[in-house]
């Protein structure tokens, strides 16, 4: 279902006028009121008219997350604080936090792409949503909130923990639509088993995830287990939170970026010029309709490709291939690059085997070495040695042949890596240490 | 004439296998006969226990992935020859063992055998056949 039937279906051109037309009202807003965006176009030598077509953002400046830190906290805002309503953060675990603010009709503008992400889900306004992203500073737990609320759902605020308590409740509140990340989903499925309650047998449909890179693969596994559809969000906090980009049900090929209010551009991550459609690079948002945080070419380092193909659900908007890989969670083992999404991708297609990985780096001498640690699950326990290392061999067999490095396989106990209720912790980089 | 070995994943971590012992003492179940087999990263514990469904139940809660087998268990005369016999009756039928492990009654004058065969039905048949006693696990799990 297309919940705003104008906006999401507009002829390109008609879309591309009022992007245009936005940029250009942005680019005055910016360069008046955030004394570091003036800087940066005057650094330029551009000023906001010089904006006359789509085509001339590339004249404008990108905007890194470093940006974001060296303003800390409230240095990118672009409207008085008395007209900030609420604020929120990343989490600082790569770094300082980044802030965000939004004003009253940021936040209503969120709760509208909310809800159009959620009808593209398949969700109506006759739903009860289990909200299991976290409540917070975190952009996800409120975001999902005011949108489900904006379709006229029923939302059940969960948060994230307490998992028992969480099966218990997708049980007995019997809720159509839940939203977590997805290897939370994956948690739930196992905890479900263990407490002899099988979601798949719920009445529960639709499964939005994002806040994690996560493959197809894990969505077939996660579809299999929970019984549902699953649908891949994106967002980020700097240029939203989560609706960013939606997946429509109907062809679940692609996300829908929301274009009337962020204009999505592909770069090469390394020479920063944009890269053609059908050609993966760099993903960048400049916020349209922002007032709170207003963001030009914000360089969200997730790695995509974009397509402006119609889509067979009716919506005019560019569709972004799913992210599968960030270009700071690259790892480069011996010269080789390898993005958790290609490990996981081979252990699913190694049957049997839990999407629960985690990949340790550490260095040996000069030499780069990469664990991979899978957790052993009942499907493919066996009293006998011989089958569990066949299955080690298998898995690091595959990952030779595919990625072209070598890694050692462990298996260890279930639930040995940590479960957590935000971002999956794919990788320990021990290279850094001592 | 099958009985139910309980085989437990442990990771190669010191304090795992204490862990076995501990939820199965809370559970009071009793153990009659064990072996372990590892490699450098992960061992697996076989255990028959008092109690299957209990100890597995038990294990399960905590996190343990565990798995059920059929294993024959065998009474030999404790003299030499009694598990060689056994053994080249079983290589001249063409039956592998993949692994086994004994334990000597408490009375001293027999052995029990635990017996993982490739080719389960045909080892008991076999050894029927030739008038080996076979353990029953109702009886092995409350000697």
């Amino acid at each position: 279902m297309i919940y705003d039937i104008q906006n999401e279906t507009l002829p390109r051109e008609d879309l591309e006028k009022l992007q245009l037309r936005r940029l250009q009202a942005l680019c005055e807003r910016v360069y008046a009121n955030v004394p570091f965006y003036r800087r940066k176009f005057d650094e330029k030598g551009i000023k906001p008219q010089d904006i006359k077509s789509l085509r001339d953002i590339t004249l404008l400046p990108f905007t890194v997350k470093q940006d974001l830190r060296d303003q800390y906290p409230f240095g990118m805002f672009a409207v008085p604080k008395d007209q900030i309503v609420r604020i929120h953060s990343s989490s600082g675990t790569t770094g300082t936090a980044t802030v965000v603010g939004y004003t009253k009709r940021d936040i209503d503008n969120w709760g509208a792409l909310m809800a159009r992400s959620f009808a593209a889900s398949g969700a109506t306004a006759a739903d009860t949503v289990h909200n299991a992203y976290g409540y917070g500073l975190f952009t996800g737990g409120l975001g999902a909130h005011y949108g489900a609320e904006a379709l006229g759902a029923t939302v059940v605020p969960v948060s994230g923990g307490a998992t028992r308590r969480q099966v218990t409740l997708l049980k007995d509140f019997a809720p159509d639509v839940i939203c977590c990340t997805p290897s939370y989903a994956l948690f739930l499925a196992e905890t479900g088993e263990e407490m002899g309650i099988n979601i798949k047998d719920l009445p529960l449909r639709i499964g939005i995830f994002g806040a994690e890179p996560w493959t197809n693969e894990m969505r077939v596994e996660i579809e299999k287990r929970l019984g549902i559809t699953a649908i891949d969000i994106y967002g980020l906090s700097e240029v939203m939170g989560p609706g960013v980009a939606i997946e429509c049900a109907e062809a679940q090929d692609g996300l829908h970026i929301q274009e009337d209010h962020f204009l999505a551009e592909t770069i090469d991550p390394v020479s920063g010029e944009p890269v053609g459609p059908g050609e993966e690079g760099e993903l960048v948002f400049t916020t349209l309709t922002k007032e709170g945080i207003p963001l030009i070419r914000y360089r969200t380092r997730d790695l995509t490709t974009l397509n402006t193909v119609p889509c067979k659900c009716g919506r005019t908007t560019a569709r972004m291939k799913r992210v599968t890989g960030r270009s700071d969670d690259m790892l480069i083992i011996r010269g080789v690059n390898v993005f958790p999404s290609q490990i996981e991708s081979i252990l699913i297609e190694t049957e049997g085997l839990t999407p629960h990985y985690q990949l340790i780096v550490a260095r040996q001498g000069n030499l780069d070495t990469l664990e991979v640690q899978v957790e052993v699950n009942e499907s493919i326990f066996s009293d006998e040695i011989k089958n569990l290392q066949r299955v080690e061999s298998k898995v690091m067999k595959n990952i030779k042949e595919f990625l072209g490095v070598t890694a050692k396989v462990t298996l260890v106990n279930p639930k040995e890596i940590e479960r957590s209720v935000g971002k999956a912790k794919r990788i320990v980089d021990k290279r850094n240490e001592g | 004439m099958k009985v139910d070995q309980l085989s437990i994943f442990l990771e190669n971590r010191a304090g795992r296998l204490a862990e076995v012992t501990r939820l199965l003492a809370e559970a009071e179940v009793n153990i009659r006969a064990l072996s372990l087999a590892d490699t450098s990263d992960f061992g697996i514990l076989r255990l028959i226990v008092s109690d299957f469904e209990k100890a597995k139940a038990k294990l399960k809660e905590n996190g343990f992935t565990v798995g059920r087998t059929s294993v024959v268990a065998v009474e030999v005369a404790d003299s030499p020859g009694g598990l060689h016999n056994i053994l080249s009756m079983l290589q001249d039928a063409g039956i592998n063992v993949e692994y086994m492990y004994a334990f000597v009654q408490q009375s001293g004058d027999s052995a029990v055998l635990i017996l993982r065969f490739d080719r389960t039905e045909q080892g008991i048949e076999l050894l029927q056949k030739n008038n080996i006693t076979i353990i029953p696990g109702e009886k092995l799990y409350s000697m």
